[in-house]
Parts: C-alpha cells; sequence; structure tokens
C-alpha cells in the first residue's frame, strides 16, 4: 500500500454536499477487472459532455486549479460501497480528500488504499474554501504524524483524528490483511472454540 | 451486563479485542458478485493466498446481466467479461457460484435469505452497501470494499471498530396504502442522507413487529442511505417460520439448537443505546422523493421544500438537486406525468412487493405514455409470480415482465432509463445519473409506482384503493 506521510500542495475544491459514489465514478465504469485507470472517469458525468467535450465550468477542468488534494462539502462519498471511487480519485492524482464528513465506507476505503480522508470542522472547511477563492494556488499542509492541516498562507490550523492502528498503516505502508495473517492461529481457534 | 442486540452478536464474532487497535471480527458468510470481487480474487493470486474458507463464502452475478434473453450471451463485451471472469475466480478458488442459468440466480440480497442462507444472529457481509437487507433476520450484514473483500477471503475476518447503536421505534398502525417503503423512506428525509453515519441501527416498535420478512428486508436495506453501517431486527416467530424448510436453512436436530440460541437474540430490556429515536406510523403518508439523495422525500401530498427555507451552506447543493430533477420548489408532484416505472431490485423485487402490485393492477392498464418494467429479484421469485399467474396480470395491464438482475437500479447493465427522463421507481437510489446519465428517479414504494403505471403520473395511491 502507497505510503502517506507529509503533503503541501494546491487543492482542487468541490463545494458540493453528499456528493456520493455514483458522481465520482458512475457504475457504468465499474466494468473493468483491474484496480487501474479509474482517474480518467472521475467525476465522468460532471467533467464531460455527452460526446466527451471537458465542461468548461466543472472546476478539474480549469488549469487554474490543481493539487494533489481534493476538499468538498460534507457527507463525502455516501452511497454505493465501490472502492473504485477510492481508486479513481487516487488514479486522478490525489492523495489527501478533506471534507467536513465521510461517508463509512468510503472512508475506510480511502484508508485502506493509502488516501488520506480528513475530516475538519464546518468551520475550517469555510476558511479552506474561501482561501482557495481568494487564492486558487493557496496550499495546505497535511502532516499525518503530528494529525494537523494547515492553510499555509493563513497559518489557520486544525488537528484532525485517525484511528492509531490505521494511522500507522498509512506511515508505513501496510494493509489489514498483512495485520490479520498474523493472527492466523487465533482464527483457526476461534472456529475451534465454536465447534 | 445488559447488551443491545448489535452487542450480542458482535462479541459472540470478535476472535481478538486489542486498546488502539479495530476488533478482528469473524464473519460467517461472504456474498460475492461479479463487480466488487476481481480485483480482490487478483489480490490473492498475488499474494499466493487461497480463499480461507470457500464453503463460507456464495457467488452470484446481478449488477451486470441483462434482464431479458438471459441465456444468450452477454452483448456487452466488458459485461460479459466481468461475468465470466466471476465464473473462472470461482472454478479456480473453489467457490459455489449460481450464475446466470442456475436456479438459484438473482440479485445477490435476494437469495440470501430466500436460500435459507441468511440467519440470525451471522455476521455477514458483502462488497455490496445494500448488504444491510440481511439484517431483518437479526444478522450483522454490512458493505464492504474490494480491499475488504479480499481480507475476508484471506482471512474469513474483518478489522472492525465497534459500531455505535441507535435504535429507532416506530410504533401504532400503518395508514391504508402506506408501507414498509413508505416507513424507510419517511425516516430518512427525517433524519437525512447521513442521519445515521457511523451507527448500527436496530428497527423496532409495533409497526415493525407487525411487518413480514420482506417488507422488513426492505427497511432495512436502505438503512445506508441514511450512512448507517447497517440495520436489524430482532427475529421473531415472523422470523422463524420465513426460515424453516428453505434450501440451506438448518434442519431436524440443528434446527431445534438454532432455535434454541435465536431466541436468544434481542435487545436486553435495560440496554442502553447511543442514540434512540421513535416515530408514530399514523404520521406516515406514501412516500416519494424529490431530489437527488435519498433524505429528500416528503409525503406525497406536500410541497417540495422552499429553496428559502434550507440551511444557508446547503442551499447550493439544493438548487442544484431540484435543477438536475427539473422541479420548482414549493411545487407538488401530484399530477406530474412520468415516462417508466421500474419495479425491482433489492429493495422492492421480492415475491410479495410483486404479489402487491398485480392485486393492484389487476384489470387495470399500464398509461399509454408509460413504460413498465416489472424485475423480479431472482429465478426463484421469477419462477414463483408465474406459478401464482403474476405473469399473465402484468401481461394484460401492459407491464413487462423480465428476467433477474440489478437491471435499472444502477445504470450498469443494458437496462438504463434515457437522459431527461422521469422514472418512478421502487428502488434505493436517485443519486445524478443512478439509472442512466440524466436520467430522473423518483423513489417510491411498489404500490405508488404501480399508481404512476396506470395513471402516467404522480398519484396518491391511496385515491385509487377501494376504501
Amino acid at each position: 500500500m502507497k505510503k502517506f506521510t507529509k503533503l503541501t500542495s494546491a487543492v482542487v475544491p468541490l463545494n458540493i454536499e453528499n456528493i456520493d459514489t455514483d458522481q465520482i465514478i458512475p457504475a457504468r465504469f465499474l466494468k473493468a477487472t483491474t484496480r487501474e485507470g479509474f482517474g480518467e472517469n472521475l467525476f465522468r458525468d460532471w467533467r464531460y459532455e455527452n460526446d466527451n467535450q471537458p465542461k468548461a465550468d466543472f472546476v478539474m477542468n480549469n488549469p487554474t486549479y490543481s493539487g494533489k488534494v481534493l476538499v468538498a462539502g460534507k457527507n463525502f462519498g455516501c452511497g454505493s460501497s465501490r472502492e473504485h471511487a477510492a481508486w479513481a480519485i487516487q488514479d486522478a492524482g490525489f492523495d489527501a480528500v478533506i471534507s467536513s464528513f465521510f461517508a463509512d465506507i468510503f472512508k475506510g476505503n480511502a484508508l485502506n488504499n493509502g488516501l488520506l480522508p480528513i475530516q475538519v470542522s464546518e468551520e475550517f472547511l469555510s476558511q479552506i474554501f474561501k482561501a482557495v477563492d481568494n487564492n486558487p494556488k493557496s496550499a495546505l499542509e497535511v502532516d499525518l504524524e503530528n494529525q494537523t492541516v494547515t492553510i499555509v498562507e493563513t497559518g489557520a490550523q486544525e488537528s484532525f483524528e485517525i484511528n492509531p492502528y490505521k494511522k500507522s498503516c498509512l506511515i508505513n505502508g501496510y494493509d489489514d490483511i498483512d495485520f490479520i495473517l498474523n493472527q492466523k492461529k487465533l482464527i483457526e481457534e476461534f472456529e475451534e472454540g465454536r465447534g | 451486563m445488559s447488551k443491545t442486540l448489535v452487542e450480542k452478536i458482535w462479541d459472540a464474532h470478535v476472535v481478538k479485542s486489542e486498546e488502539g487497535f479495530p476488533d478482528i471480527l469473524y464473519i460467517d458468510t461472504h456474498l460475492i458478485h461479479e463487480v466488487t470481487s476481481p480485483q480482490a480474487f487478483d489480490g490473492l493470486r498475488k499474494r499466493g493466498l487461497p480463499v480461507l474458507r470457500p464453503k463460507q463464502t456464495v457467488a452470484t452475478a446481478d449488477h451486470n446481466v441483462p434482464t431479458l434473453n438471459q441465456l444468450l450471451p452477454i452483448k456487452e463485451e466488458l459485461s460479459r467479461y466481468q461475468v465470466d471472469m466471476l465464473t473462472k475466480n470461482c472454478s479456480e478458488f473453489g467457490v459455489e457460484l449460481y450464475g446466470l442459468g442456475h436456479p438459484f440466480q438473482g440479485i445477490v440480497h435476494v437469495i440470501g435469505p430466500e436460500l435459507g442462507i441468511t440467519l440470525p444472529g451471522k455476521t455477514m457481509v458483502c462488497g455490496d452497501s445494500h448488504t444491510s437487507t440481511h439484517g431483518a433476520f437479526g444478522a450483522i450484514a454490512f458493505g464492504i470494499g474490494t480491499s475488504q473483500v479480499e481480507q475476508v477471503f484471506a482471512t474469513q475476518c474483518l478489522l472492525q471498530s465497534k459500531p455505535k447503536t441507535m435504535k429507532i421505534e416506530v410504533n401504532g398502525e400503518l395508514g391504508q396504502g402506506v408501507g414498509a417503503k413508505d416507513i424507510i423512506l419517511y425516516i430518512i428525509a427525517k433524519i437525512s442522507a447521513a442521519g445515521g453515519t457511523g451507527y448500527f441501527i436496530e428497527y423496532a416498535g409495533s409497526a415493525i413487529e407487525a411487518l413480514s420478512m420482506e417488507a422488513r428486508m426492505t427497511i432495512c436495506n436502505m438503512s445506508i442511505e441514511m450512512g448507517a453501517r447497517g440495520g436489524l431486527i430482532a427475529p421473531d416467530q415472523t422470523t422463524f417460520d420465513y426460515i424453516k424448510g428453505r434450501e440451506f436453512a438448518p434442519a431436524g436436530e440443528e434446527w431445534d439448537k438454532a432455535l434454541a440460541y435465536w431466541k436468544t437474540l434481542y435487545s436486553d430490556a435495560d440496554a442502553k443505546f447511543d442514540s434512540v429515536l421513535t416515530f408514530d406510523a399514523k404520521d406516515i403518508a406514501p412516500m416519494i422523493t424529490y431530489g437527488t439523495n435519498p433524505g429528500m422525500g416528503m409525503g406525497i401530498q406536500e410541497h417540495i421544500p422552499a429553496t428559502g427555507a434550507q440551511p444557508e451552506k446547503e442551499k447550493l447543493s439544493y438548487q442544484k438537486a431540484l435543477d438536475y430533477m427539473g422541479f420548482d420548489d414549493d411545487s407538488s408532484l401530484i399530477g406530474k406525468p412520468v415516462d417508466y416505472v421500474f419495479i425491482g431490485s433489492c429493495t422492492n423485487s421480492r415475491i410479495e412487493d410483486l404479489r402487491e402490485v398485480a392485486d393492484f393492477v389487476k384489470d387495470k392498464r399500464k398509461a399509454d405514455n408509460v413504460t413498465v418494467w416489472i424485475v423480479p429479484g431472482s429465478k426463484q421469485v421469477e419462477q414463483q409470480a408465474k406459478n401464482e399467474g403474476l405473469d399473465k396480470i402484468f401481461e394484460a395491464a401492459g407491464f413487462q415482465l423480465r428476467e433477474p438482475g440489478c437491471s435499472a437500479c444502477l445504470g450498469m447493465n443494458e437496462d438504463k432509463i434515457p437522459a431527461g427522463k422521469y422514472c418512478v421507481s421502487t428502488s434505493n437510489r436517485n443519486f445524478e445519473g443512478r439509472q442512466g446519465q440524466n436520467a430522473r428517479t423518483l423513489l417510491a414504494s411498489p404500490l405508488t409506482a404501480a399508481a404512476a403505471a396506470v395513471t402516467g403520473k404522480i398519484t396518491d395511491v391511496r385515491d385509487l384503493l377501494k376504501r
């Protein structure tokens, strides 16, 4: 799994609430049997017209905005459990997603792929959107070790929560399967104990 | 110590619990389908691992399958490849597959219960968010991502933090024309599409206890639409009667043993929930959604809430949703013409749903402006519908009875709603483009959908029911 420690980057702002995984990657693009290549269809129907022409008013088609951090409104990633959503965001070049609230399954999927979901307060989220409004190149600094996110220009900082186990997985680049496989004997004992 | 039902089942499945780590939770049954499993099988190959407990794993093909001429090769190349890949993977890893042509094939959340695979007290997962459906039997069942599918393949366990618990009580009697789908759409409209996030929900109260198993499945199915990890209902005589005699249900001595255990599965009277909500069944009307998330629902006689009445920060997203739907705020939907009616999906495609619709449309005919698709949840439901002569009723009404699959619920297979068209759908999601690019979905119960089919417009089904 991809490691994550520190990141300083401009952001791509998407100030919309309840962005569901059908918007992130529509079902018709879930037919691939590998994990790669979903990025080109990230936000497909918001990003492209039916004839595949980019929609000028969508933020990802605006060269003013770029960066490795996606910032979105609350309840990001709701709906379908498709991990393809996390793969698509990562494949499109993002390493972190910031929102004031994440849907559970998306959050787990992101963590399992080394894509860092950062939950901040509504207020801090507004500050980020405002900073990017004023200056599209405004950067954020994400520090996983210290669990902080900082708006570089203003110095405004907030700390974020992350499960300590998941944090160590991200920093070291190992995953849940590595962890559970080490407990295989316990699993077998559990099965025997239930008869 | 007194425990909630979720805690009882959870605690009975903890292989290891350690401070600072998620629990290692044992999974009894792993359901898989073609869309979210191929990368997980690939992961096993890369690690050189087998499926640890193939006999606790069951596969079917549902998301990508056509619902006409199922025995012919799938036309769309990528869909065909994905379904073929499932067949190949199941054969290589020794997993039982109820694929196309098999008498048990169907939507994964329909076949589990009808085959007696879904049982009280079990832990069940599937790479599909509507796995919460199985909670109707008093099981802990929830959707997972593909990395977790691989995890369960490899270890029969999942790393999971114990969820918070919420009790939602619905008491009293439902009015005429109001069913399980209306209950759950009402709850989601009340607490929002994110109101259950982080929780496992137990549904209780006299209105829930009075429901059939099919109706309970409809309720639990949509738990995810308020963000909940899952939803369940304590098993009772209705549950036991439904399970008894099914294909893989315990029998003989095993049945007695299982039943004795199942009867211990309820939340203790003084168990503490992290949150409790109570609703009155008599306040619930036939529901319909007007927006682009399942929380944007209302009683069918109500007006779409005014944009001005939304919290400042939400106004933009709210208006965007109404623009997508082509609706004005503060307007009624009654009488609005519809183009399609879809009766199906893991929410409402069981035999009881089909019976209810058939009973309503008997001696009626669909309106000329509407295309009506009825898609049974499984081969068994399809067969049962034919045995009962429901197919004849649908045919006479101009409703098309198709073959089982996820169909128009998710715009992945051949069944899609065209751009700009309105579809009254018994499925679970009204997201932008969910049923096809730029399609407009209005979620409702099978009865409300059938009423729209007959009149060609949004209709309060109560006006058409005999009083």
